[in-house]
């Protein structure tokens, strides 16, 4: 406090004319920081994966075999395979979820029950992701071998992605996972973009004789997409980069399949796994994995703001 | 968008405020605990702290040393789990006074920092870890069987290779479940020796590492991952740390040893094999690479484990200017009173005490020790 204090004396000494420049070079220091700070970053992990780059080439990317035993190969196949699979099937199960929970929370819940409710759906966004991983193993893993896989297994088995002998660790275990720890990032973001929707919006809706659904889906949400686009990009972030309860969840295998009940590995599951006992030219591969990770986030977020100006492209020609 | 009330817009500026209010009390926060750090060595020269790195099997051991070595003499001992890679390329970096590594160092290791000393402080055992219905611990098998079931050729528990070793036990048509590391571990490189040991040609110079491209089964983290993994599903096997398998009281099977014995792992079984295997040690700054105690010969030794060692420079002038001759003797105490009187901790914590032999030939590399060509012992 005292420190504060200094500040704001500090502060109200400066001449008037002296603030606002000093603010604006205060915040492009740290705005540039930020970006440098990036490309560093970038440029060390570049440097420490030089001996891999130049080893394996673009056959890193294609390789499907990871062996540190000499004669070293190591290959990213598997593991962006898993990454996108995983990723994936956590968005297909967490969005539908968090968007009903956000709608709910900010448009139909009963005031009393408004407040425990968002309360409790932002602290489950703080759970730090070891005890997700936890309660999977301990909890999830069993009932997914006993109930949930075979009770998918009878009746989409057909389908080539639900083949095999269930276990309980595997890709569809990690995606099951990683949809349970996107949820409370996506609809507790979700909801504030549904909070700022104006209430004339609504309003609106409502009295040309829209029903509850029809005002949220027309006047809500249309509203809110971008905001909501942002969330599920959040959550995106969250399951790519999730590291503990992905290596407690989907079995370890480094092997591509295209059954969701086989085993699989992820980027930065492997990472993670493999840092603390490799060798020089392992560590190095690890680090040229990093990048790729890193490529991997800067495509997906690309990508997905281009989704998101089409998509708000669109609602102004509809408008 | 035009239509934004202005209640919004002065929601914002108030919100804003208190985020600055907030920045600004972190950063002082944040000031005040560098500024700490940094000059914290300013007052008073404080107790002298060793610091060592690596391996994370021997840690729960090393931090009750380094409680009770703190009451005992003031000195403190400042360990860091990072693994046996991370403590070798620590202390051949010499940013560490000593390090834990579960395998010997390679050649190529050895070359990168030479005159650093092998101390083996305690023992690690394998064990092949199972989970069958009905049936109790002490399942008979063999290094080859192991090998078979590892490679995925062996895929029942009622295939005949198992049940021929097992005539008195009624084994189930189920299939195995085979479960390893998915981390790089010392306990891997333990296993996977021992399986190209006892089968050379099932079980290449491929396979045999701290971390390996496996034939089959799935991978979980940590001896507590793997033990977890084999306690949930049935059919399942996997190799666990012996302090693993006694804490979660799981079924572990009787190894063939070279005697021909069936050995069920335990602490004297194991110390059995590193008493066996004393006389062939090597020099403490020779190549230890080759050293191995799978195996070990005697009735009565389990043949799967091996020794954690201690890492430690012979002249501890190369660290640096860090290490002081009052440091270095205190480094060379701890590590005494470690591989002698801390031996006693090790049965409580389920590791192997070293057999008189071992302590011996531990006693006389840390003698060997110099700090500016002087012996500190």
């Amino acid at each position: 406090m005292l420190s504060l204090r200094i500040v704001r004396r500090i502060a109200r000494g400066l001449p008037r004319s002296l603030g606002d420049p000093l603010f604006k070079g205060l915040s492009a220091v740290v705005a540039i920081g930020v970006v440098a700070l990036l490309g560093i970053i970038t440029l060390v992990l570049a440097f420490a994966a030089e001996p891999s780059i130049r080893r394996f080439g673009p056959s890193f990317l294609a390789g499907g075999v990871w062996n540190p035993v000499p004669p070293e190969v190591f290959g990213a196949a598997p593991f962006v395979y898993g990454t996108l699979v995983t990723s994936a099937l956590a968005l297909l199960i967490g969005v539908p979820i968090s968007l009903g929970i956000a709608i709910f929370l900010s448009e139909l819940a009963p005031a009393w029950l408004r407040i425990p409710l968002t309360y409790i759906v932002e602290l489950l966004a703080a759970v730090p992701s070891v005890v997700y991983g936890l309660w999977g193993i301990f909890v999830l893993a069993p009932t997914m071998r006993s109930v949930i896989e075979p009770a998918v297994q009878a009746t989409l088995g057909f389908l080539p992605i639900f083949q095999g002998t269930p276990i309980g660790s595997d890709k569809f275990a990690a995606g099951v996972i990683l949809a349970v720890m996107v949820v409370p990032t996506i609809s507790a973001v979700s909801r504030e973009a549904l909070l700022a929707v104006p209430a004339n919006q609504r309003e609106a809706a409502l009295s040309l004789g829209a029903t509850r659904w029809e005002t949220t889906r027309l006047a809500v949400l249309r509203y809110a997409r971008a905001g909501i686009f942002g969330a599920i990009i959040l959550g995106l972030g969250r399951a790519v980069g999730e590291t503990m309860a992905v290596t407690m969840m989907i079995g370890n295998r480094n092997a591509i399949s295209v059954s969701l009940f086989d085993q699989g590995q992820t980027i930065a599951s492997w990472i993670a796994n493999n840092f603390t006992e490799a060798g020089p030219l392992e560590l190095s591969a690890l680090i040229e994995l990093g990048l790729v990770l890193m490529l991997m986030s800067l495509l997906i977020n690309v990508f997905a703001r281009l989704m998101v100006r089409r998509v708000l492209r669109r609602g102004e020609g509809a408008a | 968008m035009s239509a934004e009330p202005e209640e919004i817009v002065r929601r914002r500026s108030r919100v804003g405020g208190r985020t600055v209010l907030i920045a600004v009390v972190a950063i002082a926060v944040v000031a005040v605990v560098l500024l700490y750090g940094a000059f914290a060595g300013w007052f008073g020269g404080g107790p002298i702290t060793l610091v060592g790195a690596g391996a994370t099997f021997p840690f729960p051991l090393i931090s009750k040393w380094s409680s009770v070595y703190v009451n005992r003499t003031g000195v403190r001992v400042n360990y860091q789990a990072i693994g046996s890679g991370g403590g070798i390329a620590q202390i051949t970096a010499r940013t560490v006074d000593f390090a834990g590594s579960d395998a010997p160092l390679s050649p190529t290791e050895r070359a990168a920092a030479p005159g650093l000393l092998h101390v083996p402080e305690t023992i690690g055992a394998v064990t092949a870890a199972y989970n069958l219905p009905g049936i109790s611990t002490g399942l008979n098998l063999t290094g080859p069987v192991l090998v078979e079931i590892f490679r995925g050729n062996v895929t029942m528990w009622s295939d005949p290779s198992i049940a021929n070793l097992n005539s008195a036990v009624p084994l189930p048509a189920q299939a195995i479940s085979v479960v390893h590391r998915s981390d790089g571990s010392g306990t891997t490189f333990v296993w996977t020796n021992y399986l190209h040991r006892a089968n050379a040609g099932g079980w290449g110079t491929s396979l045999v590492g701290k971390s390996i491209s496996w034939p089959v089964g799935s991978g979980q983290l940590g001896n507590s991952g793997v033990a977890a993994y084999i306690i949930q599903h049935s059919g399942a096997i996997g190799y666990v740390e012996l302090a693993y398998t006694v804490q979660n009281s799981m079924t572990v099977a009787k190894v063939r040893n070279p005697a021909g014995s069936f050995i069920l792992p335990s602490l004297n079984s194991t110390a059995a094999a590193a008493e066996g295997a004393a006389p062939s040690l090597p020099a403490p700054d020779a190549d230890w690479s080759q050293v191995s105690i799978l195996d070990a010969p005697g009735p009565d030794s389990y043949p799967i484990s091996s020794f954690t060692y201690l890492l430690v420079y012979k002249e501890l002038t190369v660290i640096g200017s860090s290490m002081t001759q009052t440091k270095a003797k205190a480094l060379v105490d701890f590590l005494w009173w470690a591989v002698h009187d801390g031996q006693n901790y090790s049965a409580d914590l389920v590791y192997v005490p070293l057999a008189q032999a071992v302590v011996d030939i531990d006693a006389f590399a840390l003698q060997s020790i110099r700090y500016n060509g002087q012996p500190l012992r």
